[in-house]
């Protein structure tokens, strides 16, 4: 242990930590902006600075400064508080100051700290570059003028996600985070997953917002507006509009949409479980039949992308099931379209996910099997966060409603799609019983929960032992797929999610700013799987119906033409 | 001209670079053949007794960083020699690896044997590739020759940054990566290239220390001052009579350079200021000229010895221009990492250009106070705090020159 003493208060802290961490011992707060709880230390911002006693020239960084024994900090002196002071107006003289107008307004750590060091009379002239957003993917926004060239989202897309879509060109103060080789994001290999968005401390880069578009449709009389709602969504919901986490029912999410202006609310979850059905099967049969193996799931689009960009030889490995969102796009307008008796050219088809890439999944042009465009509009938990707040809800008081008939029930196997390892869990619910023919004795397949990157897990199925994994991140997913070509997988279903902890950490979630904030998401769903008097998917009773009535049985010749897709390689000439 | 002290530049004019036999002559490879009949540990402690201080500008005790690299136990370490002399006015490091390649290859095996290392690269400047064939030359004939008995050198050119010349940014440039300061803790000796114990040293270091190996540290710590010892080149430029290199002791002053190495200023006009060490480095006024050119004594008085670049200014030159011009090189060369200096030199020469254009006020040289003592102490490498110098000293000591030009 060393000890040492910070505004001299003694503290005690292991070898090898830092002025921030042993400051945090001691509930003395060091204001930071590049550094983040879950990356390497950069100590570029400089913000974080601390005098050092016996250490008269320079103002080492907290968040990389080594404590020693004997150590005398001090973090609020007037040359501390003078260095931070001038830091922050040079990083704000070069940021657009359009905070009115920001997506990150009231919710930006530059913005904070400018208030705590009471930045009134900038001395520094504004003077930002002056370049153009990139509005070039369906998905993300950037705006080069707000960035503060932290190099969170560079860490975050090189080392968490593995792709290397960003990086810094040019020097000093043309110094700029930039896609690869200078381009714009579509022409990157981003698989616009968005964890840059929490990695963002500012509004750098966000989610393209598309709520516009939602209430044109709402306010136009001819469009019947459905909306179905993903697993991880309710649960973060409430954290957006400044609840406790999970704490507002799906009852009253679904009140709160109506009185916003939507005709349905449906729900993801259903066409999650009905995933598992045609998923499971598809496994099953690829076992029995033969078919490229370890299987891949196919949920995630940020997964897809990357898939599709990386490794495009191991496509055939994907499971060729539409995600959960774009089989409920095409079942809206054809199963429930002639269920509910609506001309299907009115519905007007809106999904609420976690996630920024399921914008581009939804504009894919091979997603309308339905005759017309699957999904029309797709919208981020921050989004509804967003049109919750302009609509002045007061969810306290609100009575809840239920959710509207047929593809709006589910079971407890689809609320865990929104956890990683949750998609895997709700398979071998399925798979087991059906192939066994026997209940399970344990539903909760606990080895392919929490947070570890990589998780595995084996099971019997009347002699015959399926190998499973679950990865997280696309960083470990890349080690999975490594290991599938080099032919020494020894799995044969694999599950991946683009974003680290599933789709509770999508990029379209309320900003995370740590991994402890996803392992919190996690633990509600598991507890709202439990609450669930259904868990298995195979036992909802919409999905047993929408068998009987329209799609015959899985894998069948409907499914096959309306849930079902190809995918394919993209060509990234740089790679 | 005054009589100089060549150490490190022994050999220059008398030898063909180009022929290793003319530097083994000389007495050349003795002192490594030496070092390695020595034990390692005591090795160090003679480069330890001499008190040789690295000549790149951080003055940093040399024998003391081979010791925390010799201590650190690692399966590969590494010695690389800091050739990426992009100091303006500086041209030593050139000299010596035009007329005396060998030296330095010297210096690097010997401090390789002392810390356990059996590769070398020298990380040359882009702008030097006649001394990039002198270099490779030297190494091939010292490898056909075999003075090397377990160390092997390579060459490596940056591509011009000016930041590359700090450490840790050559260590990332000479890795492949972007060159950009690492902080630190940990030091190279402890994790550097590869995140191998690493030695970074300057040419003029390595080729100071075949000579100490050979007549001891001792006899080293006597020349010059006890705190700096030894001798220094320095390249002197501006207005001045004689703008050449020479070599002097440590204790000698900064008008003992100026008048009687440099022969004074031309033209019978009256000096105005000296700027040492290099771009970064403060601005000196008349009454300061008695300092030593040792690293502290410069120190003492706000300005440093550096690189040994020695920048004189006449009467007739506008201080406030130079400045300014000084400023706008910092601009480019920062590496953009951190956010103070990033932001910071392009304010410093906004500034720098409103006042120089008649167009600023006593505030713009308030704030040019106030940016520069915040990026000296909080800005992540040496560039970055080291650049607001020149502005800050010139503010100090040249007032009445911002003055006339204040609105």
């Amino acid at each position: 242990m060393v000890n040492l003493t910070i505004d001299g208060i003694q503290v005690s802290v292991p070898q090898g930590s830092t002025i921030l961490q042993a400051a945090k011992e001691v509930g003395i707060n060091i204001p930071t902006l590049c550094y983040h709880p879950d990356q390497a230390v950069k100590a570029n911002c400089r913000v974080c600075v601390c005098e050092v006693e016996g250490n008269n020239w320079v103002l080492p960084a907290a968040c990389s400064q080594p404590v020693f024994d004997g150590m005398a900090v001090k973090t609020k002196t007037p040359k501390v508080i003078e260095a931070r002071k001038t830091i922050l107006e040079l990083i704000l003289s070069n940021h657009s100051q359009d905070c009115l107008n920001c997506i990150r307004n009231q919710n930006c750590e530059l913005q904070e700290l400018a208030e705590e060091y009471f930045i009134r009379d900038n001395p520094f002239e504004l003077k930002t570059k002056g370049i153009a957003k990139d509005f070039s993917t369906p998905s993300l926004v950037r705006d080069p003028d707000k960035c503060v060239l932290c190099r969170r989202c560079i860490d975050t897309c090189s080392n968490v996600q593995d792709v290397k879509a960003l990086g810094v060109e040019n020097r000093g103060h043309e110094s700029m985070v930039v896609p690869s080789m200078g381009k714009d994001l579509i022409d990157s290999p981003c698989v616009m997953c968005g964890q840059c968005v929490h990695a963002c401390p500012v509004g750098a880069i966000s989610e393209n917002e598309q709520i516009d578009e939602l209430l044109e449709a709402i306010a136009d009389p001819d469009k019947v507006v459905v909306t179905q709602i993903a697993p991880a969504v309710r649960l973060a919901i409430s954290e957006e509009i400044g609840m406790d986490i999970g704490s507002m029912s799906m009852e009253v999410f679904a009140s709160g949409l109506k009185q916003v202006g939507f005709d349905y609310v449906l729900h993801t979850n259903f066409t999650a479980d009905l995933t598992i059905l045609e998923e499971g099967n598809e496994l099953l049969a690829r076992l029995k039949e033969g078919g490229a193996l370890p299987m891949f799931t196919s949920c995630s689009p940020g997964w897809i992308n990357y898939c599709e960009t990386f490794y495009p030889d191991l496509l055939d490995n994907l499971s060729t099931c539409k995600s959960p969102q774009q089989m409920f796009g095409s079942l809206a307008k054809t199963y429930w379209a002639e269920k509910m008796n609506i001309s299907p050219d009115k519905i007007y088809s809106v999904s609420i996910m976690p996630c920024t890439a399921k914008k581009f999944e939804a504009s894919r042009p091979e997603m309308q099997d339905s005759g017309y465009r699957d999904v029309d509009v797709v919208l981020t938990t921050r989004e509804v966060g967003r049109l919750f707040r302009m609509s002045g809800i007061d969810f306290e008081k609100l009575q809840g409603t239920n959710l509207d008939s047929w593809m709006g029930a589910y079971t407890g196997a689809a609320v865990i799609f929104g956890a990683t390892g949750g998609v895997m869990e709700a398979a071998l619910r399925t798979v087991y019983e059906v192939v066994t023919e026997e209940d399970l004795p344990n539903l909760n397949f606990t080895m392919v929960r929490g947070m570890e990157g990589i998780k595995e897990a084996e099971v019997d199925l009347k002699g015959t032992k399926v190998k499973v994994a679950v990865a997280h991140g696309l960083g470990n997913a890349k080690k999975l797929m490594d290991q599938v070509k080099a032919g020494n997988s020894p799995y044969h279903f694999i599950e991946v999610m683009a974003c680290p902890g599933g789709c509770i950490g999508g990029g379209g979630q309320p900003i995370t700013k740590s991994n402890a904030k996803r392992q919190e998401r996690i633990d509600a769903i598991y507890v709202e799987d439990e609450n669930c008097a259904i868990r298995k998917s195979h036992e909802n009773p919409e999905v047993k119906t929408i068998y009987d009535e329209f799609l015959q049985e899985p894998l069948g010749h409907k499914s096959h033409d309306l849930l079902h897709t190809h995918y394919h390689a993209k060509n990234k000439k740089f790679l | 001209m005054a009589e100089e002290m060549r150490i490190v530049l022994r050999n220059y004019g008398k030898i063909n670079p180009l022929k290793i036999d003319d530097y083994i002559a000389q007495g050349g490879y003795k002192p490594y053949d030496k070092a390695c009949n020595m034990d390692a540990f005591e090795l160090i402690q003679e480069v330890k007794s001499a008190n040789l201080r690295g000549r790149g500008g951080a003055g940093f005790n040399c024998g003391q960083k081979w010791q925390f690299a010799h201590q650190a136990q690692a399966d590969q370490k590494y010695v690389v020699c800091n050739a990426d002399e992009g100091e303006p006015g500086t041209y030593k490091d050139r000299m010596i690896m035009e007329n005396d390649p060998h030296a330095l290859l010297e210096g690097m095996a010997i401090c390789g044997y002392a810390i356990g290392a059996t590769k070398g690269y020298i990380y040359c400047r882009g702008e030097y590739p006649q001394v990039v064939t002198i270099l490779n030359t030297a190494i091939d004939q010292a490898q056909e020759k075999g003075v090397f008995k377990n160390f092997d050198v390579e060459v490596r050119t940056g591509a011009g940054a000016y930041v590359c010349g700090e450490e840790t940014a050559l260590i990332e440039s000479l890795e492949g990566n972007r060159g950009e300061p690492r902080y630190k803790p940990p030091y190279p000796p402890s994790e550097g290239l590869w995140g191998k114990p690493t030695i970074v040293n300057n040419v003029e270091t390595f080729a100071n220390i075949p000579i100490i190996v050979e007549k001891g540290g001792d006899w080293y710590a006597s020349i010059g001052t006890p705190a700096y010892p030894g001798t220094k080149i320095l390249t002197l430029t501006g207005d001045i009579n004689n703008r050449t290199f020479f070599e002097v002791p440590t204790n000698t002053t900064l008008r003992e350079v100026i008048y009687k190495y440099g022969g004074g200023i031309p033209g019978g006009k009256k000096f105005k200021a000296v700027q040492t060490g290099g771009t970064s480095g403060a601005f000196i006024p008349e009454n300061l000229l008695d300092t030593p050119i040792a690293f502290d004594s410069m120190s003492e008085i706000g300005a440093v010895l550096g690189s040994g670049a020695v920048f004189v200014l006449d009467e007739t030159r506008d201080i406030v221009d130079v400045a300014c011009r000084i400023s706008k090189f910092f601009e480019h060369e920062s590496c953009g990492k951190c956010a103070p200096c990033r932001e910071g030199t392009m304010r410093i020469y906004d500034l720098m250009t409103k006042i120089n254009g008649g167009k600023g006020s006593k505030s713009d040289t308030a704030l040019l106070n106030k940016l520069g003592r915040v990026m000296s102490y909080s800005c992540f490498c040496g560039l970055g705090q080291a650049a607001p110098a020149p502005v800050l000293s010139t503010i100090k000591h040249f007032q009445a020159d911002y003055d006339a030009k204040l609105m």
